[in-house]
């Protein structure tokens, strides 16, 4: 093991492509540089068989560095078919929310004012909403701040657990929601009544912190003191820095301290 | 074969205010922007427009072409967020019908096979049902039982949509990587019309791409525009890809209201023709 010489951002990578571990075939959707790495990271490694997209309309083959080109592709996935995916359950999207409260509900939609008229407007709800219902959803959060993890999300894009419970059997049935990888921490949805939960602390940081970092009380895991969240393994490490991401894009989405 | 070959400015002429106006296409990808810029020319006025959302929602937004929006987002795809989309909302300028993108297929889908609504999951428990209060659910007849949001057809009096190829009497291809849902907004359509980088002699569609390519039968379609560059500054591929620098320079300009007036008297104060030199003389400023 490398403990000491693994940054922030690979740390976060691995925790990432852990994401994925043990989903079989299905289509891996990252958003974001540092969950592209983890899920070509899963491939490379534990999981072989995740499908995965140019990031236009087709399954790529292999295993290929982020911002370049895949080596090969091997099927047709225009955006009809992502939907075909995302309603047959065969998709772990990984999102990254504006908003995301304590209720496990996420937002892109657009923050502050009324509806009618938000302070601001963002990109609209997406697939989030079909997304979350429908399939195995995971978040990123390139930067952990009390701005993104709200009590309450303004506009619910990404549905979270009692949202769903509330709507009945159709929402719940094949919801699944996983993990929340940020730049300090790994969380789940397994707090009371589905809520927010903190699951391991990534190496240097502190419960003190990703509170602080936190709008809302954070429920901890078994109660006790938090996990830590693994490292990468030497081998992890050389993909990532010498198959995956040889540019450093990483770094740029989570700066090292 | 009927000859259903138009200009742009024929297309706007059977348009009128009020109408609801689905636009293909998909963010900032193969949107028929030659008709977007001949709309923005006219005194049409009051539309509904639905779409995927990208610069097209954008620009008829900021000429205050739009009273309703029916959408699941709008994006620059390389840039995240649509400026003039965003000041419309912020302003309290346009009524928002957000759907999940999947509900809007679906609602085009409906459209398109004459059907009042198709179930589906997408939706339940989101924001989008309480910002969509005439939104209804449906019970399952069958044993499940489930309660499953009825997504209304959303029906059309006009599409535009923008292709690579087609022939004079409709029937139109896609040769890049994704037919979008085109062919859903011209049949959930009264009137379709389409524009493309070219059009063929009868018959010549299969010599570029392949016959499943032609995803727009002239079944669907009223009026056929040949528009080179038409699509600018979204991607057409394999034609062209986005224009990265132009798009660049639209939301820069977006950020300011003298910018922008500067913007539009350069580029968008002309016709088509004019348009297209404008952008020639603005490429060829990186190649001077």
């Amino acid at each position: 093991m490398s403990v000491t010489t693994a940054t922030r951002a690979e740390v976060c990578a691995v925790a990432c492509a852990d994401a994925w571990r043990g989903d079989g075939e299905l289509l891996a959707s990252p958003f974001g540089t540092v969950p592209a790495i983890g899920a070509r990271l899963a491939r490379a490694t534990f999981a072989p068989e995740l499908l995965l997209t140019d990031g236009e309309a087709a399954f790529a083959g292999g295993v290929w560095a982020v911002g370049e080109e895949p080596p090969r592709r091997e099927g047709w996935v225009p955006f009809r078919a992502i939907f075909e995916l995302v309603w047959r359950g065969r998709r772990h999207v990984m999102m990254i929310p504006s908003q995301l409260d304590r209720h496990g509900n996420a937002n892109i939609s657009c923050i502050g004012g009324e509806y009618a008229r938000p302070k601001v407007q963002l990109l609209g709800v997406r697939g989030a909403p079909g997304n979350t219902v429908s399939h195995p959803t995971s978040y990123w959060v390139p930067r952990h701040s009390p701005r993104v993890f709200v009590e309450r999300v303004d506009m619910i894009s990404g549905v979270g657990p009692a949202a769903a419970a509330e709507a009945g059997p159709a929402a719940t049935r094949h919801m699944d929601l996983r993990r929340v990888v940020s730049d300090l921490a790994v969380l789940d949805f397994g707090g009371s009544g589905g809520t927010l939960r903190l699951v391991s602390l990534h190496p240097g940081t502190s419960l003190e912190q990703v509170q602080a970092a936190t709008g809302f009380e954070l429920e901890v895991a078994g109660g006790g003191e938090p996990a830590t969240s693994r490292m990468p393994s030497d081998e992890e490490l050389r993909l990532i820095r010498d198959v995956l991401d040889p540019r450093g894009l990483r770094e740029q989405e989570v700066p090292d301290r | 074969m009927s000859n259903k070959l138009m200009t742009e400015g024929q297309v706007v002429a059977e348009l009128r205010s009020g109408m609801t106006i689905g636009i293909g296409g998909w963010g900032s990808r193969r949107k028929p922007m030659s008709l977007v810029r001949a709309l923005l020319r006219s005194d049409l006025r009051d539309l509904t427009v639905v779409a995927y959302g990208g610069p097209d929602v954008g620009l008829l937004c900021a000429a205050g072409k739009v009273r309703r929006l029916v959408y699941g987002f709008v994006s620059l795809d390389s840039i995240a967020l649509e400026p003039h989309f965003r000041a419309a909302r912020q302003a309290g300028a346009i009524e928002s019908v957000e759907y999940d993108e999947g509900m809007l297929y679906w609602g085009l889908y409906a459209a398109a096979n004459r059907l009042p609504f198709l179930p589906t999951r997408a939706g339940l428990g989101s924001g989008v049902m309480r910002t969509n209060p005439e939104l209804r659910t449906i019970v399952s007849p069958y044993g499940d039982g489930e309660q499953l949001i009825a997504m209304p057809a959303l029906r059309l009096d006009a599409a535009l949509v923008h292709l690579n190829r087609a022939d004079a009497a409709g029937n139109a291809q896609f040769l890049g990587p994704d037919p979008y849902f085109d062919e859903l907004f011209c049949m959930a359509a009264e009137r379709a019309y389409v524009s493309c980088e070219r059009v063929v002699p009868a018959g010549e569609l299969t010599s570029e791409g392949p016959l499943q390519g032609v995803r727009v039968a002239r079944w669907m379609v009223r009026g056929v525009v040949e528009a080179p560059g038409g699509a600018h500054f979204t991607s057409c591929a394999p034609d062209y890809e986005r224009d990265e620098r132009f798009q660049r320079a639209y939301v820069e300009a977006a950020g300011d209201a003298g910018r922008w007036a500067a913007f539009q008297t350069r580029f968008l104060a002309g016709d088509e023709g004019d348009y297209r030199r404008a952008v020639a003389a603005f490429d060829s400023e990186v190649h001077a």
